[in-house]
């Protein structure tokens, strides 16, 4: 075996394994690529929805949504988090990586399977979309890719597994693992059913694009997908919530209020998490009701009760480090004092509140059955997940990008100033695009449909003009975010490749004195649960929460008379 | 995974068995894929297949 090199972080002093290094940088560079393409296509599809605009014709629309699903919903997001679990794993714990060159044959298999599922959709014979429901048959290679890249991310997960065991042999770390290292955990436990799921389908399917295989039944294919489809994005909402309390103990040295709570919030996820599958499922005849509430308005429940906790723990492990650093002039003084010009935290702090406001409660009306039936299949659904997805997770990773450029890149943060806005030029465009698809969806607008105008339809349907007016809205909200996820890639790459090295340690935020490493790479508590700033903007989520959930019972009771 | 090794001349730290629970990673894993796979896909295609084939 060869013997392993390590640097010592000055900013952190952490012990940096050079082979996990290399490979968060690999994983997080293709991850950037494949946003870029992504969200070009996302761009595409959001400018042809724009009814006065409508800029592609029906074969190139539907092709570009495919294309943008597959990048940004499973490429960009899923080599992120492989950084995430190296970097949670060997660096948090001081380890060396396991196995490196199954992890560098992982990334391999995920670079070709991405490519190839790339190629075959931008051919034009696989524009089935994200979803790819049969009967609806993509090129065989598309589902080859597919496959690549699940068995790559499952070695990935491997990996990470193996180093947490190796840590623990060989004692890097005292007692529990680090929160932050456990939300990991979280995701990898999460990835694994996943990406099992996505094997167990795909690989019949492909075998079917093949001629192998006579028949896919659709149901079953719905019911096994979602079980990838969905809880893919349950991976990320995993890995999004450990980096809040990484980036919270990085800025300011903040423990989460009880350790214990919170992990006891990720056990929520490990059970529950990946039964909101089900709510894909809800108008599905051929499904019980007692299979639907179980899995959504049963088990989904306990799930979202973990985030409420989560919600709760973050900035209220925030608002505690900055009242210990004297912040403690009436309610909010904590709050309007945090670096507010660094992209680390505006990034982190905007995607919480969005998550919770825009993504976390239209999910929880999604996934109640009675109510679900006002917006199923309607543009309701993207627009909630670009609350989770975009606003959530995408805004998160953006922000801890701000930390690994100098941390493991070891390189100056390219144009501070466009660094400075550009969380909140995505961030509002983002808002945006979530909530005027909602808007639309509320309104009925068909989910996928090329034109909202039926113009070659043999019959006339017409939308309310509203809808009209929130689709323009989408369109303005998705050339915003464009702007901020271009000034993203650009401050990026010109970090990455041409920024001034990083030698010495670094400030981030922390407080004076107070090692980072001790916030982010240890198991323990802040101690104290005097946040009443914190207790405030809880209050008003859950008026929120409870508003709009009832509104929309109203709502059902307007539209399906019970007479 | 058992209580902590005492050092020399200690008592050994009783750990609750939640933590005990949370600190074995391999137990949360089989966890995190029986729970769905039981009461997501397998409920679910018992459910599926139980539907008659139309004639």
């Amino acid at each position: 075996m060869s013997k392993t090199l390590f640097r010592t972080c000055p900013t952190t002093g952490l012990k940096i394994d050079l082979s996990a290094q290399a490979l968060i940088k690999a994983n997080a560079v293709a991850a950037v690529v494949f946003l870029a393409i992504g969200g070009l296509f996302g761009l595409s599809v959001a400018l042809t929805r724009w009814p006065a605009v409508h800029l592609l014709p029906a074969d190139w629309f539907y092709l570009a949504l495919t294309a943008h699903g597959l990048d940004v919903l499973l490429l960009w997001i899923i080599f992120f988090e492989i950084a995430v679990l190296y970097f949670a794993s060997a660096i948090l714990l001081n380890s060396r990586i396991a196995a490196p060159r199954w992890a560098w044959a992982a990334f391999a298999l995920m670079l070709t399977g991405g490519l190839v599922t790339n190629v075959a959709v931008l051919q034009g014979q696989s524009t089935v979309m994200f979803t790819s429901y049969p009967p609806m048959m993509a090129a065989q290679h598309f589902y080859l890719g597919l496959i690549l890249f699940a068995v790559g991310a499952l070695i990935a997960c491997g990996v990470f597994f193996g180093t947490l065991v190796i840590a623990r042999d060989e004692k890097t770390y005292q007692g529990s693992i680090p929160l932050v290292t456990f939300g990991a955990l979280t995701a990898a436990i999460i990835a694994v059913f996943t990406l099992a799921s996505g094997a167990i389908i795909l690989i019949p399917t492909w075998l079917w694009s093949m001629g192998l295989v006579s028949n896919i039944d659709p149901l079953m294919y719905k019911l096994v997908w979602w079980a990838m489809g969905h809880s893919s994005q349950q991976i990320n909402v995993s890995a999004h919530v450990a980096i809040w309390y990484a980036i919270a103990a990085m800025l300011f040295g903040a423990k989460p209020l009880s350790e214990k709570v919170s992990r006891g919030a990720f056990l929520l996820y490990i059970l529950f998490l990946q039964l909101a599958s089900a709510h894909h499922l809800l108008v599905e005849p051929g499904l019980s009701s007692e299979w639907k509430v179980f899995n959504t308005s049963y088990a989904m429940y306990l799930a979202v009760l973990g985030s409420m906790i989560h919600g709760l723990s973050v900035p209220g492990a925030m608002e505690a480090a900055q009242r210990a650093r004297g912040f403690n002039k009436g309610i909010f003084e904590w709050l309007r004092k945090a670096p507010w010009g660094n992209p680390a935290f505006s990034g982190m702090f905007l995607s919480l509140v969005m998550f919770g406001f825009l993504g976390g409660i239209s999910g929880v009306v999604m996934g109640t059955e009675q109510i679900n039936i006002i917006i199923h299949n309607t543009l309701y659904v993207p627009g909630h997940f670009h609350g989770t997805v975009v606003a959530g997770t995408t805004l998160t990773f953006m922000a801890m990008t701000y930390l690994l450029i100098p941390l493991i890149f070891q390189r100056q943060v390219a144009f501070p100033k466009l660094a400075r806005w550009q969380p909140y030029v995505f961030g509002l465009g983002v808002a945006g695009i979530s909530l005027f698809m909602m808007g639309a969806g509320t309104l009925g607008v068909s989910r996928r449909h090329w034109d909202i105008t039926f113009a070659t339809a043999p019959f006339d349907f017409n939308y309310p003009p509203t809808a009209f007016l929130m689709m323009a809205l989408n369109g303005m909200s998705a050339i915003a975010a464009s702007i901020g996820g271009l000034m993203f890639i650009v401050i990026v790459v010109a970090s990455v490749f041409f920024g001034k090295p990083v030698r010495d340690k670094i400030i981030l935020a922390a407080p004076s004195g107070q090692p980072i490493s001790g916030a982010v790479a240890t198991y323990g508590s802040a101690g104290t649960l005097r946040i009443p700033g914190t207790l405030v903007l809880v209050g008003i989520f859950f008026v929120a929460f409870v508003l709009y959930y009832f509104v929309n019972w109203k709502y059902l009771s307007e539209i399906w008379p019970m007479r | 995974m058992s209580d902590k090794e005492p050092a020399a001349g200690e008592e050994p730290v009783r750990i609750p068995f939640m933590q005990r629970v949370l600190d074995n990673h391999f137990l949360l894993l089989f966890l995190g894929v029986v729970v769905p796979t039981v009461l997501y896909i397998i409920w679910g295609i018992l459910e599926l297949v139980q539907i008659p084939v139309a004639p």
